[in-house]
């Protein structure tokens, strides 16, 4: 890693079409598409005795009507359980269409095609469906006593119930651990739902070219690959017919990785039977009642500490939300449970996690997946600690750190990869030097004294994380230098405004030695690299990076061993600037790569001058040797791939400062601080870009976001007037600063950054709100009215 | 039966378009699918997000809540209309790409065209009239801090550009 790209703050070069009104996202393609609409349940549990299509048939622009009973065989069959587990004992999934029950507002009944979407919804409006109303099961306490029943088959609406437990060193379990500890706490704590909210929603369009029986599919996903292989496998069409391409992809934030969509199925499927190019973009209300949301948990925490806040046992029972169906198992309860530990050292611990049916939309992740809830248990317990002892928050935590010198440090748990947790490097005791110092922790008290003398009321809280980040299996990287010098790299996951194509090329780039300008950088197309697993769980970087990396060492070998004949030097004297292969010090001898890619591939026809360098009669090859030799391949590229042995383990300290109003109870977030570490920088600016975008998420959750079902499973907010996503005038300004603790797991020495941001904010800001207030916080999210009331029931 | 189409002339981006609409056709729609302007983009369809900001003689008017019919006779300027007719990047674009103010980029379009007009009423907002301007417009990756930096931005360069502080006015 010697040029500066790689560690720079290069501009994106995503920028261009975006802010010239470029972009092609789902919706800007298929001009000439017909238009799918969807009618959906309007009742959170029901029968559906009977489909009345009749009015619907006089619509002018029609083109047709189908219902589960027009899906023929494997269309019709329950969409996948795509992670399944020993522990999720009663994994269930949606049809794509109903079929006889429905068991949540907004699951779809009836699709519908016309000519556009307005005649679609014209139709769709015109279909009577008569429903018999069953019991619906909301709120995750009532679901977990059974009463009534999501899932008939499905006793006590229990889908996975699953216990981990790490005994201390002395072997001694956690419930004996806190038993015999000095002190002795427990509680309960909750977290409400919220949701990705990507402004593009999901959309998917398919071209069926029925001359060359082949399907090429669209849709705004986080995982086209596996997007193909699941729709070949649904249609039955044999893998290379199916091409599926992610274009500009308007956010993901977790929920578009799920797949496949019910609409990602029927859309494709449509489009074959009536041999005409379909489209479905999904309106802002269909988002919020029939994609997936998150976060929904109820905690019950028992912690045994000594006087000096160490943490000797902890036992946490937590109650997790799923929703209707399990289509992406109990990846996020398993992420909560794993990753509550955070950047501690605990006596002993145990987790115990009942993962609850309701009828409510689904329940798979959303950034941060599972973290946030873990984070806010852990931090809220030190908190909790730091209380009961009378100590300063800060020490309590540096107390249970984990220190430099413990990495490896296995956490003893198996992580959501079904590898064991083992962070890999950190250093948290200078993180929260760090963090301290930015926040200004140890002045605080003088500043709250001195506010509280002009009657205003502040707080200061802070919250700390470690996130298993770049899960595997795999990524792949393709790189391909051309005779006109250009360098195309590919990988197979997508992209949702990370930045991969400037990253990518940034580290492309410095490892091939080529300028950044003939670097081009293609993801999420499968008719340019087939093998990927997708987007999510900070990956993109650390996954796709390091392959990109190692594709390039490749191509570079060879680009070196076939200069090196050229050059008649060694190989080992070579050294690649700018796209030219010189000789170290040898200013004369030198050939341009582009050069070097026409050598790369012995020609039989001269289409230009610089192909003619590679004919058969140019002179150049050896004729006691064939012109491709054995293990070679021609052309100037390389593939390869990245597999770690497990995750590589980011982490973070966020602190922050609010105010509070004595009379509105209104709470304002004064200064948010944040410290973080995921590895070796690979573009600072883009990094700091998903810290902030994580932070706002989290300012989110914490005070304003939250799906509100009323008891009949009805979704009362699915709409952006009521359900509150912060404005500019609700994200304070965030103060940033970097660790940088290299990954010893991969080439690059990087770590995710995506979803770091969001982790520990609600855990931040309750820490804070009960520093300003003097009350326990144990409910997020909090609204004025909340506090409001909890101060009226602590009598203030 | 077929809708009632009505036959509508507006001027995008300094070209007279035509179009038959139906009375419902929705001003975004019309653009995109109609004009094939797809630039702007629809994020709610009820008039929070933002995402579908154009405008109409030059003050910032949501497209998702106005009908196609209604802007007969009007101006319209989109995202794609931003940039010079040389295709020379306007202070405003420069600005947010120079202060990574945008990461996905769907709700881009609708900033850009929001700050447009903002820098024109106020061409050297203080931080809260920045704020202020764009707190009609969602996003759900920045965080807005860069996007906040980026109005900033825009107000110098104007500023260079033209020598003085740009002079508050309508279309140019």
């Amino acid at each position: 890693m010697t040029t500066r790209l790689f560690g720079e703050p290069v501009q994106r070069r995503e920028d261009l079409r975006l802010i010239t009104g470029q972009g092609r996202y789902l919706d800007d393609l298929g001009h000439d598409a017909l238009a799918a609409a969807f009618v959906r349940s309007p009742h959170a549990h029901a029968r559906i005795r009977d489909i009345d299509v009749s009015a619907a048939l006089d619509v002018d622009g029609l083109v047709a009507i189908y219902t589960w009973e027009d899906l023929p065989e494997r269309v019709r069959d329950p969409l996948p359980l795509l992670i399944p587990h020993p522990a999720l004992t009663h994994g269930r999934t949606a049809y794509p269409l109903a079929r006889e029950l429905v068991r949540h507002v907004g699951e779809p009944v009836v699709m519908v095609v016309a000519r556009d979407r307005y005649l679609a919804e014209d139709a769709a409006a015109l279909i009577e469906v008569d429903y018999e109303i069953l019991k619906p099961v909301v709120g995750i306490e009532e679901a977990a006593q059974g009463a009534h029943l999501v899932h008939q088959d499905v006793p006590g609406n229990l889908g996975a119930h699953l216990v981990q437990e790490v005994p201390s060193a002395a072997g001694r379990g956690a419930r004996e651990a806190v038993e015999a500890a000095p002190h002795v706490l427990s509680f309960r704590l909750d977290f409400e739902r919220s949701a990705s909210t990507p402004l593009e929603g999901r959309g998917v369009y398919a071209r069926w070219d029925a001359d060359d029986r082949s399907l090429r599919v669209y849709s705004s996903t986080q995982t086209s690959t596996s997007v193909r292989m699941a729709i070949a496998a649904k249609l039955g069409l044999p893998l290379p017919s199916v091409e599926v391409i992610a274009p500009d992809v308007g956010g993901g934030f977790g929920v578009k990785i799920v797949h496949p969509w019910p609409e990602e199925v029927l859309v494709p499927w449509a489009a074959m039977l009536l041999r005409r190019e379909v489209k479905w973009a999904e309106d802002r209300r269909e988002h919020f009642v029939s994609s997936a949301h998150e976060r929904g948990q109820v905690q019950h925490v028992r912690v045994g500490f000594d006087d000096e806040g160490h943490v000797l046992g902890l036992e946490v029972t937590i109650l997790h939300d799923h929703g209707a169906y399990t289509p992406y198992g109990i990846i996020v309860p398993i992420i909560t449970s794993t990753q509550l530990l955070g950047p501690y050292r605990i006596g002993a611990y145990r987790v115990e996690f009942s993962s609850i049916y309701t009828n409510t939309v689904q329940v798979t992740p959303y950034r941060g997946a599972g973290r946030p809830q873990g984070v806010f248990c852990m931090e809220r317990t030190m908190d909790r600690i730091a209380a009961h002892l009378g100590m300063d928050r800060a020490a309590v935590r540096a107390a249970n750190f984990i220190q430099p010198g413990d990495f490896p440090y296995d956490q003893g748990l198996v992580f959501q990869d079904g590898r064991p947790l083992i962070y890999d490097s950190g250093d948290y005791p200078e993180s929260l030097r760090m963090l301290k110092e930015l926040i200004g922790w140890d002045g605080f008290p003088a500043m709250k004294a001195e506010a509280a003398a002009r009657g205003r009321r502040l707080g200061i809280g802070l919250g700390c994380y470690v996130e298993g980040t770049g899960v595997g299996p795999y990524e792949g990287g393709h790189v391909q230098v051309t005779s006109d010098g250009r360098v195309h790299v590919s990988t197979g996951l997508t992209s949702q405004g990370q930045g991969h194509e400037t990253v990518f090329a940034q580290i492309a780039a410095t490892e091939l030695g080529v300028p950044m300008s003939s670097v081009s950088v293609v993801t999420g197309d499968t008719r340019r690299f087939g093998y990927a697993v997708g987007t999510f769980a900070s990956r993109a970087a650390v996954m796709s990076g390091n392959a990109i990396a190692l594709a390039c060492r490749k191509v570079r070998d060879k680009a070196l061993r076939i200069a090196a004949e050229a050059l008649e030097a060694d190989p080992r004297d070579l050294e690649i600037e700018d796209g030219v292969v010189r000789v170290v010090g040898a200013p004369g001898a030198s050939l341009p790569l582009a050069t070097v890619a026409v050598l790369s591939n012995p020609l039989r026809y001269a289409f230009d001058e610089e192909a003619a360098r590679a004919t058969q009669f140019a002179g150049q090859a050896p004729m006691d040797r064939p012109p491709v030799e054995e293990g070679e391949e021609p052309g100037l590229e390389g593939r390869d791939y990245y597999s770690p042995v497990r995750s590589t383990f980011a982490s973070g300290m966020h602190a922050a400062i609010v105010e509070t109003d004595p009379d509105t109870a209104e709470i304002r977030i004064l200064r948010y601080a944040v410290v973080h570490d995921c590895g070796k920088l690979i573009n600072p600016m883009i990094v700091e870009g998903q810290i902030h975008g994580g932070v706002a998420q989290g300012v989110g959750g914490a005070l304003y976001e939250r799906m509100v079902y009323d008891g009949h499973g009805q979704l009362l907010n699915a709409s952006f007037m009521d359900f509150l996503m912060p404005y500019a005038t609700e994200v304070p300004a965030i103060e940033t600063a970097h660790l940088e603790t290299p990954s010893p797991l991969n080439p690059l020495g990087i770590k995710g950054a995506g979803e770091a941001g969001v982790i520990p904010v609600s855990a931040v800001i309750a820490s804070a709100i009960e520093d300003a207030e003097g009350l326990s916080v144990d409910r997020m999210p909090i609204s004025p009215s909340e506090l409001y009331e909890l101060r009226r029931s602590a009598g203030r | 039966m077929g809708e009632a189409l009505h036959e509508i002339a507006l001027t995008v981006n300094g070209v007279v378009r035509r179009a038959r609409v139906p009375a419902r056709r929705l001003l975004s729609d019309c653009l995109r699918h109609d004009l094939g302007l797809t630039g702007t983009h629809v994020g709610c369809e009820h008039g929070v997000c933002g995402c579908c900001t154009v405008l109409m003689d030059g003050a910032p008017a949501r497209s998702c809540l106005t009908f196609a019919v209604t802007a007969d006779g009007h101006e319209i300027t989109t995202v794609e209309g931003l940039a010079g007719p040389d295709g020379a990047l306007s202070p405003v674009q420069r600005a947010f790409s120079e202060c990574h103010a945008l990461q996905c980029g769907f709700c881009t379009p609708g900033f850009l065209c929001t700050v447009t007009a903002l820098l024109r009423e106020t061409p050297a907002p203080t931080d809260e009239q920045v704020v202020e301007g764009i707190s009609g417009n969602l996003c759900r990756c920045t965080g807005y801090q860069n996007i906040v930096k980026a109005v900033h931005r825009a107000a110098e360069l104007i500023a260079d550009e033209d020598g003085t502080p740009a002079a508050a006015g309508g279309e140019a």
